[in-house]
């Protein structure tokens, strides 16, 4: 019980830091760091600095949280196969 | 119908629903009025989320302040959405397992310590009250502005429709008054901007629009403003102003601010189950991305539009919005060259920077102001930011009817936050100070009936700030954040993620986030304000962007001293293994 406890908080760690780190990398890095240097690259009429910043990064601030509840429901299942139910 | 009449149908209507759903949603236990009997689906929660967290600053002010800050401006856009992603990942499975009613109920419990119980107790209802003065002012505004009523019965009115929800319905009341708080909210920001987005584009979608061409022309609007913002004397609109440093700093203490929010957290306690916690932060997470995708594209209209209007019009001739705004008082013009036209461009119109309005009118007709032109400009314009989603739709002459739904929607917004607001500091009192401190041997009836009295308490409190505003309220939101980033967040996501973490370390790291954060924003902002420029901060960083520097502290802090001092007990091991459980 304890271990299959160990190895499931594990592959949750994993999960959530991988997934933070493009949420670091859309808003702090595209929107804010390389923010200047990606506005020479023009789609439209969006600088892509700008665009991440105004736009994009909070389009994939919401593609992150509903990949995490897939893998996240997915994993319960593996390790908790009968869904455990609370109050 | 006149836009008069409008406005009063749908304000009317929309309170009326409101007030119907109330009685409906009766809360008749503890569980119903804090959590809503946790029987709340993810997809309503989600959208009862997404009104509580759009405030009448995300929904009034925000395009706005970012018409006039350009790029500056996605520090909102960025922080007020991306601390979902915290939420989520981080927080609200986790408090959904606890299974308690409140967020200091948490902290009190996984730090064994009324002290921290207590900490959480006072920074809660620091960061609530600042956040609820903002939301009367904005009732008080739309009521001036749109219904013609007096500021301060305007906020009375809200007050009343606040008092039956919150206090009769408690969280079940507020939850189902705010998903059809959403609806009005979301269909009142969306409708605007869609006209306006075809209007100057050509394309229904203002999401996209924004990034198109002007019609009858193969500019992109986007390179019209820049150009617009550049001969005006600003900075480019798609250039940055700030330093990188700052930007980052205030985006960060905004996103872990957001996720440290009472208000947005106790949300999650709502739901069934651990798995709808994260779902529901996802939906709620979309409902907000709707008007915040399109905030930035009202924001790009409203500047070009604002200017093009009055650029270079005769006073005499310029449009009755702007001598409307100009009699609420948040619209100023000085002639300064004396050629009875309006002159927009960079710099503070005014000596002393806000309009200070005698009782006198001038030959055109505009209200003399005591104040002395700045003469280091040309710019005759003084413009509350505050205004520019309200006016939109009267700038850019769209019909009655819709103003008339962005005044409801405007209501919509301040109201549904504010109950949310009012929910999270009577539990706290009723539930944390009283019942779980104080008080221990009351009976649930008594608790509720606390909770209802310490609600109906704090509208008054609320009510009184809206109607005699301190004149801090725009200086106080960089606290709120501040302190919820450096101070709630932390003991969070510690008390979740670190098993080695004990009561010494969390209360140290909570007083020295809090003391640190408050000292350097009070410092700033309210007793050496002649020195706030990035010369004399810290880093470069910004009073508004300190909470992030307040928050790495409080971890050094907490670890630091929690290394040094005893492990905290065995059950509180084994509730942390249990929380991490789905």
């Amino acid at each position: 019980m304890h271990k299959k406890n160990t190895t499931y908080w594990k592959s949750n760690l994993k999960i959530v830091i991988s997934l933070l780190t493009v949420w670091f990398l859309v808003s702090f890095g595209f929107g804010i760091i390389w923010s200047d240097a990606l506005d020479n690259i023009q789609i439209g009429g969006f600088k892509l600095g700008f665009w991440f910043a105004q736009q994009g990064s909070i389009f994939v601030f919401v593609i992150i949280i509903f990949i995490y509840v897939f893998l996240l429901n997915r994993l319960d299942k593996k390790h908790f196969s009968k869904s455990s139910e609370d109050d | 119908m006149e836009t008069q009449t409008l406005t009063y149908l749908f304000v009317g209507a929309s309170f009326a629903l409101y007030i119907g759903i109330a009685f409906w949603s009766r809360a008749k236990s503890t569980n119903d009025f804090y959590v809503a009997g946790k029987g709340v689906n993810p997809i309503a929660n989600g959208m009862a989320t997404a009104a509580d967290w759009m405030s009448a600053a995300s929904f009034i002010s925000m395009a706005g302040l970012i018409a006039f800050l350009g790029k500056d401006g996605s520090v909102y856009l960025m922080g007020w959405t991306g601390g979902y992603v915290l939420l989520a990942l981080l927080l609200a499975p986790y408090l959904r397992k606890f299974g308690q009613y409140t967020v200091p109920d948490f902290i009190g419990t996984r730090y064994y310590s009324n002290t921290a119980r207590l900490v959480a107790v006072i920074c809660l209802i620091f960061v609530s009250f600042t956040y609820i003065a903002g939301q009367m002012r904005g009732v008080g505004i739309v009521f001036s502005r749109f219904l013609e009523v007096d500021i301060d019965l305007g906020v009375i009115i809200g007050m009343i429709i606040v008092f039956f929800y919150a206090v009769m319905g408690g969280m079940k009341g507020i939850t189902y008054t705010q998903v059809a708080q959403y609806c009005v909210m979301i269909f009142a920001y969306l409708v605007p901007a869609i006209f306006i987005s075809i209007l100057i584009t050509g394309n229904p979608v203002p999401q996209l629009g924004f990034g198109d061409t002007l019609v009858g022309s193969s500019t992109f609007l986007l390179d019209k403003l820049d150009q617009v913002t550049t001969d005006l004397g600003f900075g480019a609109y798609t250039e940055n102003t700030k330093t990188n440093i700052d930007i980052f700093c205030i985006t960060a203490a905004l996103m872990f601010g957001t996720a440290g929010l009472p208000h947005v957290i106790v949300r999650f306690f709502t739901v069934p189950k651990v798995s709808d916690a994260r779902k529901s932060a996802g939906y709620a997470l979309i409902f907000i991305a709707l008007l915040y995708t399109t905030a930035p594209a009202v924001a790009a209209f409203a500047r070009i539009n604002f200017v093009d209007s009055i650029q270079n019009v005769e006073y005499s001739a310029a449009p009755d919005w702007f001598k409307n705004w100009e009699n609420i008082g948040l619209i100023a013009w000085q002639d300064k060259n004396n050629d009875q036209s309006i002159q927009y461009s960079s710099g503070n119109a005014l000596e002393g920077v806000r309009p200070d309005y005698s009782d006198r009118r001038g030959t055109n007709g505009e209200r003399i102001l005591n104040n002395r032109p700045n003469d280091n400009n040309a710019n005759e314009i003084y413009i509350d930011r505050d205004i520019m989603v309200l006016a939109n739709p009267e700038i850019a002459k769209l019909p009655g009817w819709v103003i008339a739904l962005v005044a409801a929607g405007g209501l919509a917004a301040a109201l549904s936050t504010a109950a949310g607001l009012l929910l999270v500091i009577s539990s706290s009192v009723s539930h944390d100070l009283l019942k779980k401190t104080f008080m221990p041997r009351i009976n649930e009836k008594q608790e509720l009936l606390f909770a209802r009295i310490a609600s109906a308490v704090a509208i008054v409190i609320a009510g009184l700030f809206g109607i005699y505003p301190p004149a801090f309220v725009a200086q106080v939101v960089a606290f709120a954040f501040g302190l919820a980033a450096s101070t709630i967040f932390p003991a969070l996501l510690m008390g979740i993620f670190s098993k080695r973490l004990n009561k010494e370390g969390a209360i140290t790291g909570m007083i020295f986030g809090l003391i640190f954060t408050s000292s350097y924003i009070i410092y700033f902002k309210f007793i050496n304000t002649s020195l706030n420029f990035s010369e004399n901060w810290l880093l470069g960083i910004s009073p508004e962007g300190i909470g992030f520097v307040g928050m790495l502290i409080n971890f050094a802090i907490a670890f630091s001293v929690s290394s040094i001092t005893s492990n905290p007990p065995r059950e509180i091991n084994e509730m942390v293994e249990n929380i991490r459980k789905p």
